[in-house]
């Protein structure tokens, strides 16, 4: 009878065990995977910016700072971004940079009726919103899923299994709070114009 | 949050798994009731016939009907999907031209990383209401449709919000059991009209074999069991398209209020799906396209009823969606809640 228990006891120490670790496992490759398509779409953004600056170059020749400063931020970017998956913090930041110098291009264009007039601009501005938010909503779920595969191996008794898993916390991606929040005061200040 | 949706969906997924298989057990055992039932009716009634005549032992309806079920089944799962589009008159956008449609494509590419689920197949409907529905059998085979009066009404950012909740829809399989229920709810239809033929030339053959044992001398044995079986079973045939709708209706009701929580989780948004939900709400037209075999896949509902409306036991039992007040309610809750978290953390 008592051999029977122990038996009992541990199987079910078992089946939580490996319920636990392949949890662990799983979650640790969704967030691998949830970064790989942040990746996928920063490099999307990349490729789209040349052509976006080519567009606007010839109707914004006095508007030469807020390009360069777009051209400049992207080949950063893509500079860093070769670095690879280790250096999430500098890609970050220099991602983070690309997309306010690229805010501060469309609100710019913005002010150019003869640019928004051509329909070109039209396309190259939802474009441009569709690259914007596809960079954020992948940013988005890299965090959701790796604050949830954090929170997974810091609690407990999941904690026990973690070091097992080889878990290691992942680093999130992290939201520039001045480059964010600089936006809309450049979008505030430029109103009246419009 | 996270962990709680995440919970919450392993969960919604699960059920949805079961109840997928659960309603194909419950078509296969209607059909075999169906059937099987019917021979033992037969079976009773022919039993104390004189020996030269038919003596009904094999039963021959009921392995039919249940053969049936189980091809009508794995047709309904295998088809399901394209039948859905195809009752609703949807075409598939391929090569993006239009603006608008761009903008979709767009739209929906944005809410599949959001959710991380791959890119479903975008379908239009040309039909001026607005409507959003989605289809498939699981995140790989997914199909989104929205009408073409849902991109005309809806801002960008109304679009990312129901094309969100369809995607919730999508990934919490809901699409599977909902899509198999629109095929089987659809077949049922059908084979009731051809079988209520058959079952008129049944009905016929029971009653002579009532007579018949009558005659037999087994008054307490045979007689009132086989009047209750033969009532029960009459009933179950008359019965069948009405059950298949009701259940059609149970299943669709509750997860809305889930497909809305995870639009606002991608969106980050819930007040975008508020303000869209009071839009469609606004268009009070039914939709011409979607017939009432696919209502149940609709963001609300899309033939008009105006038991939407209210709660309530009678609502509860005939509507296919929860009171559209209370679904812009908890959208709204959750943004206010959300605004007050981010005021909080700036100021």
């Amino acid at each position: 009878m008592g051999s029977i228990i122990f038996l009992v006891v541990l199987v079910v120490v078992a089946a939580w065990l490996i319920g636990a670790y392949n949890g662990l496992i799983s979650l640790k490759n969704q967030t691998l995977n949830a970064f790989k398509q942040i990746d996928v779409q920063l490099k999307r953004r990349h490729d789209l910016i040349p052509n976006l600056v080519n567009a606007v170059k010839g109707a914004m020749e006095f508007e030469r700072s807020t390009l360069e400063a777009v051209i400049q931020a992207r080949n950063q970017a893509v500079k860093v971004n070769a670095t690879g998956p280790e250096g999430i913090k500098q890609i970050s930041q220099a991602e983070n940079a690309l997309s306010s110098a690229l805010q501060r291009l469309m609100v710019v264009v913005e002010q150019y009726p003869q640019l928004k007039a051509t329909g070109n601009i039209g396309q190259l501005q939802e474009e441009l919103t569709s690259t914007e938010n596809k960079v954020a909503f992948a940013r988005q779920l890299y965090n959701d899923t790796a604050t949830q595969y954090n929170t997974k191996q810091q609690q407990f008794p999941t904690n026990m299994v973690a070091g097992l898993a080889k878990a290691q916390p992942a680093d999130l991606w992290e939201i520039e709070d001045q480059a964010e929040k600089a936006v809309p005061q450049v979008d505030l200040s430029m109103k009246p114009k419009v | 949050m996270s962990d709680d949706t995440s919970l919450n969906l392993f969960q919604q997924q699960e059920a949805n798994r079961r109840r997928t298989v659960l309603l194909v057990i419950g078509f296969v055992a209607f059909f075999a009731w169906l059937g099987f039932g019917g021979d033992y009716i037969y079976y009773l009634s022919t039993r104390d016939a004189p020996r030269t005549a038919y003596h009904h032992v094999f039963p021959w309806l009921g392995i039919a009907l249940t053969v049936i079920a189980l091809l009508t089944a794995w047709y309904a799962y295998a088809t399901g999907p394209e039948k859905v589009l195809w009752s609703t008159g949807a075409r598939p956008i391929v090569d993006p031209t239009d603006p608008q449609e761009k903008q979709l494509v767009n739209v929906v590419e944005e809410m599949a990383i959001a959710s991380g689920v791959p890119r479903p197949r975008i379908w239009i409907v040309d039909d001026p209401d607005p409507t959003a529905f989605a289809a498939g059998t699981d995140p790989l085979h997914a199909h989104v449709a929205v009408t073409r009066g849902l991109l005309e009404l809806c801002s960008r950012e109304e679009l990312q919000a129901v094309v969100g909740h369809e995607l919730g829809h999508v990934k919490n399989l809901d699409v599977r059991l909902m899509t198999l229920l629109a095929a089987l709810v659809g077949a049922v239809a059908l084979m009731h009209d051809g079988a209520t033929r058959v079952l008129r030339g049944g009905t016929n053959l029971g009653g002579g074999g009532g007579g018949g044992s009558r005659g037999g001398g087994k008054k307490g044995g045979a007689g009132p069991l086989l009047a209750v079986l033969l009532v029960v079973w009459i009933l179950s045939w008359i019965l069948a398209p009405i059950i298949t709708q009701i259940l059609a209706l149970a299943v669709s009701r509750k997860r809305e209020y889930l497909a809305d929580a995870m639009s606002a989780q991608f969106t980050r948004n819930p007040l975008a799906l508020a303000s869209a939900l009071q839009k469609i709400e606004g268009a009070v037209a039914p939709t011409a396209a979607i017939k009432r075999g696919a209502a149940h896949l609709c963001i609300a509902d899309p033939l008009g009823r105006r038991l939407t409306a209210r709660e309530g036991l009678f609502a509860d039992a005939l509507a296919t969606h929860p009171p559209m007040a209370k679904r812009i309610a908890i959208l709204r809750g959750m943004g206010y809640a959300q605004l007050k978290k981010e005021g909080g953390g700036v100021a």
